[in-house]
Formats: structure tokens, C-alpha cells, sequence
């Protein structure tokens, strides 16, 4: 039986679009039609600008019967969350300080998909301003878990991986700042690989913590999401964090690298608080990598019981500053209530922020503020230095990290009200970002009430080729992502 | 670092220009009390003689030619101005 259009990968698209089976016009509109029809339930757009779709779509069925086809990504359909901005459409960061808010350029990923032929599809839905863990805290209202649907999809990038999900797009990108893209993944049994920290441009990126932000994709498969990054990956001068190295074909890699690999399985991944069904889904997805050949060796990272509060320190002050850009002033809401120019910053951003972005901008601000700089925020940045040594002791004796992705499967929507409940959600994917390092969160099975589990893989800098030939492996030997949700 | 961090909510939602209600206070006030409390444990951690990180990779100075290029126009950088007058975004009255 042939998956209908909205449920294949990049790849096997991609083939029928230059044997010219299907046009980009007959795929855009498949991929429209399953938004529409799962929308209502799913929630997983902010937006969406059909006409522009098809618009784009059509010029890359021109191009194609042309002979000017600018590779695999020409007209497939990508949704990107609405914090990357897209020249003349919304860019809201899900937000009520946003909502109004039409972006005057593209960010430098959104240029380099469109020069790949995208076709852009959709605002995606996400915690506003990205802080948050289950899409719950978007101004606009939550996104369900396509598997169950009174379940979050993970969070920040929750629209992103529930859009892919759902089949309302081919593949999506999202941002991770604590495990935003990784997370959500394994929630939504989907593929999601954060870049290391420089890789891809940020320019264009509404920003959270500017230290640890990273766009990167989400894909029904590692060779989709080889593609998507090798087409957004690469220096740009525009943002003067992005790193100068040269970007390798990441899909021709996937067959070049084989292999065996040295893989660590840090034991502080797998302490109290794991659910013992991921736990079980991990065991065996080490057990299969060591019946390929690799070398299984467990490795300590001392210091990741302090990854949480390194990160909720560094994270909200870098936010709270960030933040201070939205005054009311040149774009963003403005209060009609304020006195004078100085009550317009506290009530503007007073109606406009929601409680989660006020919480991390007064905890930011606080641990930044005269008398607690030097006890909160520098001692912060010093453990960062010893979290990041961790791993770079580790990658001494191995070439990657395995561990689970999440310590829970998906959860109720309301179900985590208390704040630090939900930033203990992000254990596992905070210590990636702090030390800047490309992980990737690949499906590794369901639990027993059928939701999906992620398998994370923790890679050295800039080895982003070595990562996905790894995620590859494990892929080939199992067929969890031909499974799709029952909407 | 000090022993139970006493968070002043008046005074930090002042300096981050953010007006809070009451219930807003209340509810911030204890519930960044458990999430500092829990912070509290990096106090632990010797870090005697560590380098801080402000990034991952270190990042030094970089320098672009100071060549000028077209920008936003006008129209495009005032778009989302919340109000505007003769290519100017519009405020409240700032010196009395």
C-alpha cells in the first residue's frame, strides 16, 4: 500500500517529483487539504498563507519543467516555527505582544530554503517566545499530540513536530535553547536534530538565550533531515556567532560513514525519575547497536545534576535581556492605558508577555541584578565551563553519547502546572546545549499506551555527518517511523 | 552564595520595567522561591580557579568592513510601529 503524499518523506517525494509522477502543485495541495482536515484537533499552526504556498509550488513546477531544479527540497512543503521570520508574513513567537507583528525580511534559513525551492507552509505553533516544554504556553492556544490528542506535543517546537506528525507538512524546522527541537520529537515519534551551536545562522531568529539558541530540523527520517540541514547549515556574516567550516554533503555522507562507533551510555542519564518503559526502549536500542559491532562503554558526566539550574540561570538572564527589545516603542504592543513613556514599558509589556515569559524575565533579571550577578549568573557560566568539560572528557574515549531523550513520554495537557515541574522535563537535553554540542532525538518505539519514545544521540562538535550516520544505523535496523498517529 | 535568596519582587519587576498585579506577585514571589531553592545547590559545586563560559565555543571580535549596503526602507522599518508620524514612530510626550 503507497502512503498517501502527506505522509512520505523528502526522499521518496523528491523521486517522484523529477520522474514527474507528481507535480509540487498536486503535493502542496495534498499537504493543504490534511492541514484542513486536521487542524481543528491538532492546532499545530499559527498561520497559514495557502495562496503563497501554491504560488510557490507553481514556480517550482516551472523550474522543474524547465530543467532548473534546485535539488530534493525543490517543492516540498516545509512549515517553519513562528519564530523564524519569513519577509512579509506574521511572525508572532506566539505571543500577544507579537500577534500583529508582519516580518520586514527573512531570516537567513528562510532565504536558503526558499533558494532550495521550498515551498513555505504555515506559522507553527510553540511556547511563546520558545520557553516552555509543552506548547501550552502559546498566546494562542495549545497544540495536541497528533498520537493523543488530550496530550502536549513536547514543547517549545510543539507545532513543528505535530505539523509533521499530523502530515500537514514534509519536513519542519524548529529551535532548540533546552532540548526545543529534540523534545518535542521524541513526544510526536518523529526525527529532530539540533545543530551545534554556530552551524546554522541565527539571523532571523526571534532571539530567547542568544548562547544557546539553534535552529535545526525536524524530518520523518535521518536522510530528511540530512537534507534540510546541509541546505540551511553554513557561515553567514550576518550573525557573527556562526561558525566558518565547510558545510559537507550530509545526505552522501550517510553512505560513507559506517562505522563501528565508540558509543558512551552516561550513567547519569539513567537515575531516578526515568519512566522504566523508555528506560527498557533504550536498553534495547543499545543492545542493537552493540550486536552491529559498537563499542559500548559507560561514561560519567559529573556534573549533570547542576545542568538544570546552570541552564535556568544563563537561559533566563540572556532572556530577560533579549526581552527588554519589546517596549512597546518601535514594534510589538503598545498600551492604550500608559501615563507617560515610562508606563508604557510596564504596561505594554505587562499585557503583552504571558506568565511563563514574565516569570523567566524577573527571574532573569533578578539573578543578573546587583548583590546576585557574582553568586548566580557568573557561577553559572563558571559550572557551564565544567558541564562543557564533561563531555569533551568523555568524547576522549568515545564518539557519541547515547541516552533517552526524554525521561517521560508525552503528557497530559494541564497536567504540569507547576513551573519547576515542567523544567524538569528537560534533563536530558540541557547539558547538549550549555556545551553547545549537535544531538538528535530519533524514534526508538511505543509504550504500551502507544505513545512514542526518543532515542537521543549526543555528537562532538561539528561532527554533525558522524551524528546522523549513527541515527542512521539504529533507523535501518527498525520501522517505527512507518508508523503514523490514527487522526 | 547566600543561603535562602530572598527574592525583592517589587523591586526586580521594576527593573525589568514590567507592571505586575497582586495575584501576579503572589504567585511569581513563591513559585521562583522553589526554583531558587532548587538553584541554591550550585553553591555546591567547586569552582575554584574555573573559567566562566559565556559561550559554548569562544567567541572573539568580529570585524566586517564598514562598507554601506542597502537596509529596511522607510516603509518597511516603520510598518510595525505601533504609531507614526511623518516617517517617525510616535510616543508619548517624553520631556514635560
Amino acid at each position: 500500500m503507497t502512503l498517501p503524499l502527506h505522509l512520505q518523506a523528502i526522499t521518496e517525494l523528491a523521486a517522484q517529483l523529477a520522474a514527474k509522477k507528481i507535480s509540487a502543485v498536486e503535493l502542496t495541495s495534498a499537504v493543504i487539504a490534511r492541514t484542513r482536515a486536521t487542524e481543528p484537533r491538532v492546532h499545530a499552526f499559527n498561520s497559514s498563507d495557502e495562496a503563497t504556498a501554491l504560488a510557490q509550488a507553481a514556480a517550482s513546477d516551472v523550474r522543474r519543467a524547465a530543467g532548473q531544479s534546485c535539488g530534493p527540497l525543490d517543492g516540498i512543503p516545509i512549515g517553519l516555527k513562528d519564530v523564524i521570520a519569513v519577509k512579509d508574513q506574521p511572525l508572532t513567537a506566539s505571543s500577544k505582544m507579537l500577534a500583529k507583528f508582519v516580518s520586514p525580511y527573512d531570516a537567513t534559513v528562510t532565504t536558503k530554503l526558499k533558494n532550495a525551492g521550498a515551498v513555505l507552509h504555515g506559522r507553527l505553533n510553540c511556547d511563546e517566545f520558545a520557553m516552555g516544554s509543552s506548547t501550552e504556553n502559546s498566546a494562542f492556544g495549545p497544540t495536541s499530540n497528533p498520537w493523543d490528542l488530550a496530550r502536549v506535543p513536547g514543547g517549545s517546537s510543539g507545532g513543528s513536530a505535530a505539523a509533521l506528525a499530523a502530515g500537514s507538512a514534509i519536513a519542519t524546522l524548529g529551535s532548540d535553547t533546552g532540548g526545543s527541537i529534540r523534545q518535542p520529537a521524541s513526544f510526536c515519534g518523529v526525527v529532530g536534530l539540533k545543530p551545534t551551536y554556530g552551524l546554522v545562522s541565527r539571523f532571523g531568529l526571534i532571539a530567547y538565550a542568544s548562547s544557546l539558541d539553534q535552529i535545526g530540523p525536524f524530518a520523518r527520517t535521518v536522510e530528511d533531515a540530512a537534507i534540510v540541514l546541509g541546505a540551511i547549515a553554513g557561515h553567514d556574516e550576518r550573525d557573527s556567532t556562526s561558525f566558518k567550516t565547510a558545510i559537507p554533503d550530509y545526505r552522501a555522507e550517510l553512505a560513507a560513514r559506517r562505522g563501528p562507533w565508540r558509543i558512551g551510555i552516561p550513567k547519569e542519564y539513567f537515575g531516578a525519575g526515568l519512566d522504566p518503559e523508555i528506560g527498557a526502549a533504550v536498553e534495547q536500542a543499545i543492545a542493537f547497536y552493540k550486536k552491529l559491532g559498537c563499542e559500548i562503554r559507560e561514561v560519567s558526566l559529573p556534573h549533570t545534576q547542576y545542568c538544570l539550574d546552570t541552564y535556568y540561570i544563563i537561559a533566563t538572564a540572556e532572556a530577560s535581556s533579549n526581552l527588554a527589545r519589546y517596549d512597546g516603542v518601535r514594534y510589538g504592543h503598545r498600551s492604550a492605558q500608559a501615563k507617560d513613556i515610562v508606563d508604557l514599558y510596564f504596561q505594554s509589556r505587562a499585557e503583552g508577555f504571558g506568565a511563563e515569559v514574565k516569570r523567566r524575565i524577573i527571574l532573569g533579571t533578578y539573578v543578573l541584578s546587583s548583590g546576585y550577578y557574582d553568586a548566580f549568573y557568573l557561577r553559572a557560566q563558571k559550572v557551564r565551563t565544567l558541564i562543557r568539560q564533561d563531555f569533551l572528557n568523555a568524547y576522549q574515549e568515545v564518539d557519541a553519547l547515547l541516552t533517552p531523550t526524554s525521561p517521560i513520554p508525552a503528557f497530559k495537557l494541564g497536567e504540569k502546572s507547576d513551573p519547576l515541574a515542567m523544567y524538569l522535563c528537560d534533563i536530558y537535553t540541557i547539558g547538549v546545549n550549555l556545551a553547545g554540542l549537535p544531538a538528535i532525538s530519533v524514534p526508538c518505539g511505543f509504550t504500551k499506551t502507544n505513545l512514542p519514545i526518543g532515542l537521543q544521540l549526543i555528537g562532538q562538535p561539528y561532527q554533525e555527518a558522524n551524528l546522523l550516520a549513527l541515527a542512521q544505523a539504529y533507523e535501518r535496523g527498525h520501522e517505527w517511523n512507518a508508523k503514523h498517529p490514527n487522526l | 552564595m547566600s543561603s535562602a535568596p530572598q527574592l525583592n519582587i517589587d523591586h526586580v519587576a521594576k527593573l525589568a520595567r514590567l507592571a505586575l498585579t497582586p495575584e501576579e506577585k503572589a504567585q511569581f514571589a513563591a513559585q521562583l522561591g522553589s526554583v531558587l531553592h532548587h538553584i541554591e545547590q550550585l553553591a555546591k559545586v567547586d569552582v575554584a580557579g574555573v573559567e566562566p563560559s559565556a559561550h559554548a565555543f569562544a567567541v572573539h571580535n568580529v570585524w566586517q568592513d564598514d562598507v554601506a549596503r542597502p537596509g529596511l526602507t522607510v516603509a518597511d522599518a516603520l510598518r510595525n510601529a505601533p504609531a507614526q508620524r511623518e516617517n517617525m514612530i510616535a510616543v508619548p510626550k517624553v520631556v514635560e
